[in-house]
C-alpha cells in the first residue's frame, strides 16, 4: 500500500479531513524549503505538495509564477527538488510528498530516470499538470512501475466521460480545481463544489482533494465539510513572498506554521471526515 | 488534350484534402508531435473549440462568409509577383513573391484572425483575447474585433510593448485593451501563458485567437487551415504564370503560420521542395537565436510537443532575433513533423543576412519587406544562383516592412 493510501485510510478511520499545503521548492531558498516542510508537518499537514519550478507555468496564477521565478533565479532544478525530498525523508518517513510540476523538465531528465530517482528520493506521487490521460503513456508507465501514485486534476468543466477516463489512470487521490481559473484565482462557491464532488465520487473511488481558491480558515472549514482533503497553495506562497520581499525570510517558517495551525483548527472544528470509498 | 498544368490551374485542391497526407490524427498529433498537453481546466474549452471548428469548416454557409470577407475586407487574392530585376541580379532561378504584405493590416496574420473571429461569433462568444509579439497578430485581432463589435484584450510582453510602441497605439486606436505582461522573460511566450490563463478563467464568453500554428490541438490544424488560402492561391497563380509548379517554396518560420499556409497545399507535390527559414539571430553557434528546428530539441511547451529551445534542466530559454515576429522558443508541431519526415527542410539565416535581404529587395524591386519575411528572402538569395534560370522559387512575402522602420533606422544609426 502506498504512503498516500495509508495516510488517507488512517484519516478516514479518524474521521478527519486531510490538510495539504503546497509550496514551490526553492522559494525563497532550497534550505528554507526543507525547514518549511518539517514545520508544516508539525502544524498539522497530512501530505505535502512540492512544486517543481518551470519557466512557463500555464496553470498557475501570478503568485505561484513569481515563486517559480524566485526559485529559477537560484537555479533550482528537478534534481535539486528530489534532493530536498531525500533530505526530508532522513527524518520523516511517514508524511507523503507529491511533486506538482510540468512535463518538460521531467522529459529532459528522462521518464524512467525520473521515476527511479523520485522513488529513491522518497517521493510518493506526481501531479504533472500538463499531462492529461490522453498523453505521455510512457511516463505514466514509468511512474507506475516504480509504485508511485499519479494524481490528476479535475475541473468544474470535466464531464462524466472525462471523470471516468481520469478514474482509470489516477491513484492516491484526485485534485478537484474548485474554480474556473488558475491557482490563486477568485473565491469558490461551496454549493457548486459540493454538487460536483457528488458527480466525481459516483465515478472515482479515490479521496478527492479540493484546491484553488482556499485563502483562509473560513474557506478551509467550508471545504472540509465536503472534501477529503483541503489543498492550500497561493495563500501560503503569497505569505512567503511578502516576508521575503520585506527582508524577513527568517520569519517564514513561523508565519506559515501559524497559518496552517489556524487552518488545521478550523478544519478539525467542523470536520465530518473523509467521504470517499 | 488537357495538360497537367491545365488541370492544376483549374483544380486547385480544396481546403482540407491534401490526401494522402492526413495529419493531424484525431488527437491532434503530427507523428510524435502536437497533441494536447494542457491542464484539465483547458480540456473542455479545447473540446468545445474543436467541435465548432470541425462543424463550421464543413459548413458551406460559414465558408461563404469567410470567403467573402477574405475577398472584400482583406483584399484577396493577393498577387504573385515575378521579381524579374532581383532574379536577374542574382543570376539564377526566377524569384516569385506571394504578396501577403498587400493584405489589409499588412501581413498574413489577418487570414487567420478573420477565420477565428467569425468562428467566435458563431459560437456566441462576445470577447476575444490574443497574444502578440511584434504586435502584428494583435493588430489583426483588434481589427477584426472592431469590425465584428467584439470586446478585445491583447496580451503583450512588457519588453515588446516598449519596442513596438506604434503597434500598441494602433491596437488601442482599434478599441482593444493591451495588457503588458510582466512575468517570465516578458516577451511573446509569456504573453501566450497569460492569454491561456485569461481563457481558462473567462471561457464562458471568451474566444482565444492564437496567432500561429502552435498551442494545443486544434489550434495548429485550425490556424493552418485558415492560412492555407495562401498556398492554394499561389499554386494556381504559379501554374497560370509559368505553366507549372515552382521548384521550391520558401517562407520564414517563427511559430510557422505563414510557412505552413504556403506549404500545406504543396505537400502532395513531392517535386516541389519546401524550405523553412528560421532566425539565426547573432548566429546559431552564439546561442543567441530563435531557431528551435535547426538547433533545438523536442520537448513540450504551450500545449504541444515540438522542437524547443531549452536548457539542460528543461527550462525554456530566452530567444533572440532582430525580428520580433520570429522571436519564439517553440515552433508549430507540423513543422517538427515535416522536418523529421524529410518532406521539408529547415535552415536559419542571421540578423545581418536578413537585413541585407531587406535592403536588397527594397532597392531592386521597390518593395519594403517585413524583417520576418526578409529571412526567407535572404535564403532565396543564397539558393537562387545555384539553380538554373528556368527554375523558380516561390517566396512568401508574409508582411510589409513599415513596422520595422525604427529597427532598421537604428541599425543605420538613425533615430526616427
Amino acid at each position: 500500500m502506498s504512503r498516500i493510501q495509508t495516510r488517507f485510510e488512517r484519516l478516514r478511520d479518524q474521521g478527519r479531513t486531510a490538510l495539504i499545503p503546497f509550496i514551490t521548492a526553492g522559494d525563497p531558498s532550497p534550505a528554507m524549503t526543507l525547514e518549511l516542510m518539517h514545520r508544516m508537518v508539525a502544524a498539522g499537514a497530512d501530505l505535502i505538495e512540492l512544486g517543481v519550478p518551470f519557466s512557463d507555468p500555464i496553470a498557475d496564477g501570478p503568485v505561484i509564477q513569481r515563486a517559480t521565478e524566485r526559485a529559477l533565479a537560484q537555479g533550482v532544478s528537478l534534481r535539486d527538488v528530489l534532493g530536498i525530498v531525500r533530505r526530508f525523508r532522513e527524518t520523516d518517513s511517514e508524511t507523503p510528498v507529491v511533486l506538482m510540476g510540468y512535463l518538460n523538465p521531467i522529459e529532459v531528465m528522462g521518464n524512467v530516470a525520473f521515476a527511479e530517482a523520485a522513488r529513491e528520493a522518497g517521493m510518493d506521487g506526481a501531479l504533472i499538470v500538463d499531462v492529461p490521460p490522453e498523453e505521455s503513456h510512457d511516463l505514466v508507465d514509468a511512474i507506475k512501475a516504480q509504485g508511485l501514485d499519479l494524481v490528476y486534476l479535475l475541473a468544474p468543466t470535466s464531464d462524466a466521460a472525462r471523470i471516468e477516463a481520469i478514474a482509470e489512470v489516477a491513484s492516491g487521490f484526485v485534485y478537484y480545481v474548485s474554480v474556473k481559473g488558475v491557482t490563486g484565482a477568485s473565491t469558490l462557491d461551496i454549493d457548486e463544489v459540493s454538487a460536483k464532488l457528488d458527480t466525481i465520487r459516483a465515478r472515482i473511488a479515490l479521496p478527492v482533494g479540493v484546491g484553488f481558491g482556499i485563502r483562509d480558515a473560513a474557506t478551509a472549514a467550508q471545504v472540509a465539510r465536503v472534501a477529503d482533503a483541503v489543498i492550500v497553495g497561493s495563500a501560503l506562497v503569497g505569505r512567503i513572498e511578502t516576508l521575503a520581499e520585506q527582508g524577513q525570510a527568517a520569519r517564514i517558517p513561523t508565519v506559515i506554521g501559524d497559518f496552517l495551525d489556524e487552518l488545521r483548527t478550523a478544519i478539525d472544528a467542523t470536520d465530518n471526515g473523509g467521504q470517499y470509498g | 488534350m488537357a495538360t497537367r498544368a491545365d488541370d492544376l490551374a483549374q483544380g486547385v485542391p480544396p481546403a482540407l484534402t491534401a490526401a494522402p497526407y492526413q495529419w493531424p490524427d484525431a488527437c491532434g498529433h503530427f507523428g510524435p508531435y502536437g497533441g494536447m498537453f494542457v491542464p484539465e481546466t483547458l480540456m473542455h474549452p479545447l473540446t468545445e473549440l474543436r467541435q465548432a471548428y470541425e462543424r463550421y469548416l464543413a459548413d458551406p454557409d460559414f465558408l461563404r462568409e469567410l470567403d467573402a470577407d477574405l475577398r472584400h475586407y482583406v483584399g484577396r487574392p493577393s498577387p504573385v509577383y515575378h521579381a524579374e530585376r532581383w532574379s536577374r541580379e542574382l543570376g539564377g532561378a526566377q524569384l516569385f513573391l506571394k504578396r501577403e504584405d498587400l493584405n489589409h493590416t499588412g501581413a498574413h496574420k489577418v487570414n487567420n484572425t478573420i477565420g477565428q473571429a467569425l468562428l467566435a461569433r458563431r459560437m456566441g462568444k462576445t470577447r476575444i483575447i490574443a497574444e502578440t509579439g511584434a504586435g502584428q497578430h494583435g493588430v489583426a485581432s483588434a481589427t477584426v474585433a472592431a469590425r465584428l463589435g467584439l470586446e478585445c484584450v491583447v496580451y503583450m510582453g512588457e519588453v515588446d510593448v516598449a519596442r513596438q510602441e506604434a503597434n500598441v497605439y494602433r491596437m488601442r486606436l482599434l478599441g482593444a485593451e493591451v495588457v503588458a505582461v510582466k512575468s517570465g522573460t516578458r516577451t511573446l511566450k509569456d504573453a501566450l501563458n497569460e492569454a491561456m490563463r485569461d481563457w481558462v478563467t473567462n471561457v464562458d464568453n471568451t474566444f482565444y485567437i492564437i496567432g500561429t500554428v502552435a498551442g494545443p490541438h486544434p489550434y495548429p490544424a485550425m490556424v493552418r487551415d485558415f492560412q492555407a488560402v495562401i498556398g492554394r492561391e499561389a499554386r494556381g497563380q504559379m501554374v497560370e504564370q509559368t505553366g507549372r509548379l515552382p521548384d521550391v517554396v520558401m517562407a520564414c518560420v517563427g511559430g510557422g503560420s505563414n510557412a505552413i499556409g504556403l506549404f500545406y497545399p504543396f505537400i502532395g507535390d513531392t517535386e516541389v521542395a519546401m524550405i523553412g527559414v528560421e532566425a539565426a539571430g547573432d548566429g546559431l553557434d552564439t546561442g543567441r537565436h530563435a531557431a528551435p528546428l535547426c538547433a533545438g530539441e523536442p520537448g513540450v511547451l504551450h500545449g504541444n510537443r515540438t522542437y524547443l529551445m531549452e536548457d539542460a534542466n528543461g527550462q525554456i530559454r530566452e530567444t533572440h532575433s532582430i525580428s520580433a515576429g520570429l522571436d519564439y522558443p517553440g515552433v508549430g508541431p507540423e513543422h517538427a513533423w515535416l522536418k523529421d519526415s524529410g518532406r521539408a527542410t529547415y535552415v536559419a539565416v542571421t540578423d545581418d543576412e536578413a537585413l541585407a535581404a531587406f535592403h536588397g529587395l527594397t532597392r531592386t524591386e521597390g518593395i519594403i519587406p517585413a524583417l520576418e519575411s526578409s529571412h526567407a528572402l535572404a535564403q532565396a538569395a543564397k539558393l537562387a544562383p545555384t539553380l538554373r534560370k528556368d527554375q523558380s522559387i516561390l517566396i512568401n512575402l508574409s508582411g510589409r516592412g513599415d513596422k520595422d522602420m525604427q529597427t532598421v533606422a537604428r541599425m543605420d544609426g538613425l533615430q526616427l
